[in-house]
C-alpha cells in the first residue's frame, strides 16, 4: 500500500493535522508500516500540490489542518476499486534464491528452506502475539493483521511444497 | 517443575531389515505456562512423539518424565494414574465413544478420576459451554458435525485441570475462526499454568505457540524461540523480545 493513499483514506474520515495523521496511521497499521513524521509532512505537501488535499484552517493551536478534496476522494475510490498486483510486493527474491540454490553445487537446499521456514514462522508468531493482544472491537486492525498472517502462512505452505517436490526428485534419482 | 521432559528419546518400530526409526534421539522439555508446537512432514514422527509423551507408547531408548516422574519406572497401574490425572489428549482420530453423548464423553475422564457423577456432569457442561457446545451436550457423536466432534474431543482433554495437554492436529476439521478460538483456549489454559504440545501442519496454528519445534525423519532439525528454564526465564539471552 502506498502511504499516500493510506493518508488520503484517513483524511476521508475527518480532516486532521500532520501529527494527528501520523498517530492515527500508526494506530491503524501497528508498527508493521514504518512511517516517520517527516514523511507525513512531505507526503501532505505533495498531496496539496497535486490538489488531492487542501488546507482547512488550523485547530486553534496553530496546527495546519488538511481535508480531502473531490479529486482526492475520486483517487481514493479508484484505489479501492483496483486489485493489488502481487508483483507490487518485492517477495520474489526468495523464489530466485531457491532456484539458484538448486543449481549451485554444495548448497543444501533443504537447509535453505528450513532457515527460511523458521524465519517465516517467527514472523507468524510475532503477528499472532499482536493479534492475541488486540481487542475484538478493533476490527480494522484485526483485518490488517489477518492479512499479514495469511500472507506469511502462504509463504510457509509454499516452502512445504518446495520441500515435497525436492524429496520426490531425490527419490527418483 | 518441568511438566514434560524427553531425554534422548528414540523409538524404533520392528527390528532387523524392516526396522523403522520413528524418533531418533529427541530431547525437549515443556515448562508450565508453555505451549510448544511440533511441525514436520508426514511420517516425521510427530504422533510418535506425542504418544511417548503421554505414556501411550514406550521409548526404545531414553527417558520420558512427566512432572519429574520417569514413566519407565512406573508400574502399569501408576502409569495409568498419571495418564488419567495429569494428561489430557486430543487424538488425531478423535476417539469419541459413539455410545456416549457429548456430555458423557467429556465427563468420562472425571468419573474415572473418581469424581461423583453429578459433579462430573456439572464440570462437563461448564467445559462444553466454554467451547460453545452447550446445545449439543446431549447428542451422540454420530449426530454431530466433524467440527463439533472435534471440539467435544478437545473439551474432554481440557476437563479437570489437566496439567499437560497433548493435541494431535486438533484443528483439522474446523473453519478458520473456530480453529482460532480453540487455539485461543489452548493458549489461555497454558497461560494459566498448564503445558501444551500441539502437533499441527498448519503454520498459522503453530504460530500460537511460544516455541515451534521442527521434526524431520525423527530428528529435531530446528526450533523457533528459546527453551524456558523451569522458573520461566528464557535460557538464551538477547535476540528477540
Ligand atoms: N506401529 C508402527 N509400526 C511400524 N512403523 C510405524 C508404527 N507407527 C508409526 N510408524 C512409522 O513411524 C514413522 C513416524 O510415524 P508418525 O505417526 O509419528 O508420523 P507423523 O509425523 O505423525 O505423520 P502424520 O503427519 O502423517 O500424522 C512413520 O514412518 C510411520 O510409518
Ligand atoms: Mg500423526
Amino acid at each position: 500500500m502506498s502511504v499516500k493513499l493510506g493518508l488520503l483514506a484517513l483524511l476521508d474520515e475527518q480532516p486532521m493535522y500532520g501529527y494527528q495523521l501520523h498517530t492515527t496511521f500508526k494506530e491503524r497499521t501497528g508498527d508493521t508500516w514504518p512511517l516517520n513524521i517527516g514523511q507525513v509532512y512531505t507526503t501532505l505537501a505533495r498531496l496539496e500540490r497535486d490538489g488531492l488535499v487542501e488546507a482547512a484552517g488550523d485547530d486553534g493551536d496553530g496546527h495546519q489542518i488538511y481535508a480531502l478534496t473531490d479529486t482526492g476522494r475520486a483517487e481514493l475510490s479508484q484505489w479501492f476499486a483496483t486489485p493489488v498486483a502481487r508483483s507490487d510486493r518485492p517477495r520474489d527474491e526468495l523464489a530466485i534464491k531457491l532456484s539458484v540454490a538448486l543449481t549451485v553445487s554444495g548448497v543444501d537446499v533443504r537447509e535453505v528452506l528450513q532457515t527460511q521456514r523458521t524465519a517465516t514462522l517467527r514472523d507468524l508468531q510475532d503477528l499472532t502475539r499482536q493479534k492475541a493482544a488486540v481487542d475484538e472491537g478493533d476490527l480494522a486492525w484485526l483485518l490488517a493483521l489477518d492479512s499479514l498472517i495469511f500472507q506469511a502462512e502462504a509463504e510457509a505452505r509454499w516452502l512445504d511444497s518446495c520441500e515435497e517436490r525436492l524429496l520426490k526428485k531425490e527419490v527418483r534419482r | 517443575m518441568t511438566l514434560l521432559e524427553l531425554r534422548h528419546v528414540s523409538r524404533i518400530h520392528g527390528s532387523g531389515a524392516s526396522a523403522v526409526t520413528a524418533l531418533n534421539d529427541v530431547s525437549f522439555a515443556v515448562q508450565p505456562g508453555e505451549l510448544v508446537a511440533v511441525m514436520g512432514p508426514s511420517g516425521s514422527g510427530k504422533s510418535t512423539l506425542l504418544n511417548l509423551a503421554g505414556g501411550l507408547d514406550t521409548p526404545t531408548n531414553g527417558d520420558v518424565l512427566v512432572e519429574g516422574v520417569s514413566l519407565g519406572e512406573l508400574s502399569s497401574r501408576a502409569l495409568a494414574a498419571v495418564r488419567r490425572r495429569s494428561v489430557g489428549y486430543v487424538f488425531q482420530d478423535l476417539n469419541l465413544l459413539p455410545a456416549l453423548t457429548a456430555a458423557e464423553n467429556v465427563s468420562l475422564p472425571r468419573e474415572l478420576d473418581g469424581v461423583p457423577l453429578r459433579r462430573a456432569r456439572t464440570e462437563a457442561l461448564a467445559t462444553l459451554e466454554r467451547f460453545g457446545l452447550s446445545d449439543v451436550a446431549d447428542r451422540f457423536p454420530d449426530d454431530l458435525s466433524g467440527g463439533q466432534q472435534q471440539r467435544v474431543a478437545i473439551a474432554r482433554a481440557f476437563i479437570g485441570e489437566r496439567r499437560l495437554l497433548l493435541a494431535d492436529e486438533p484443528t483439522g476439521a474446523l473453519d478458520t475462526t473456530t480453529g482460532e478460538s480453540v487455539l485461543r483456549l489452548l493458549r489461555e489454559q497454558c497461560a494459566a499454568g498448564a503445558g501444551g504440545v500441539l502437533v499441527t501442519h498448519e503454520a498459522r496454528h503453530a504460530a500460537w505457540a511460544d516455541r515451534i519445534v521442527f521434526l524431520r525423519d525423527g530428528r529435531v532439525v530446528d526450533e523457533t524461540g528459546e527453551a524456558r528454564r523451569p522458573n520461566g526465564d528464557a535460557i538464551a539471552t538477547g535476540g528477540r523480545s
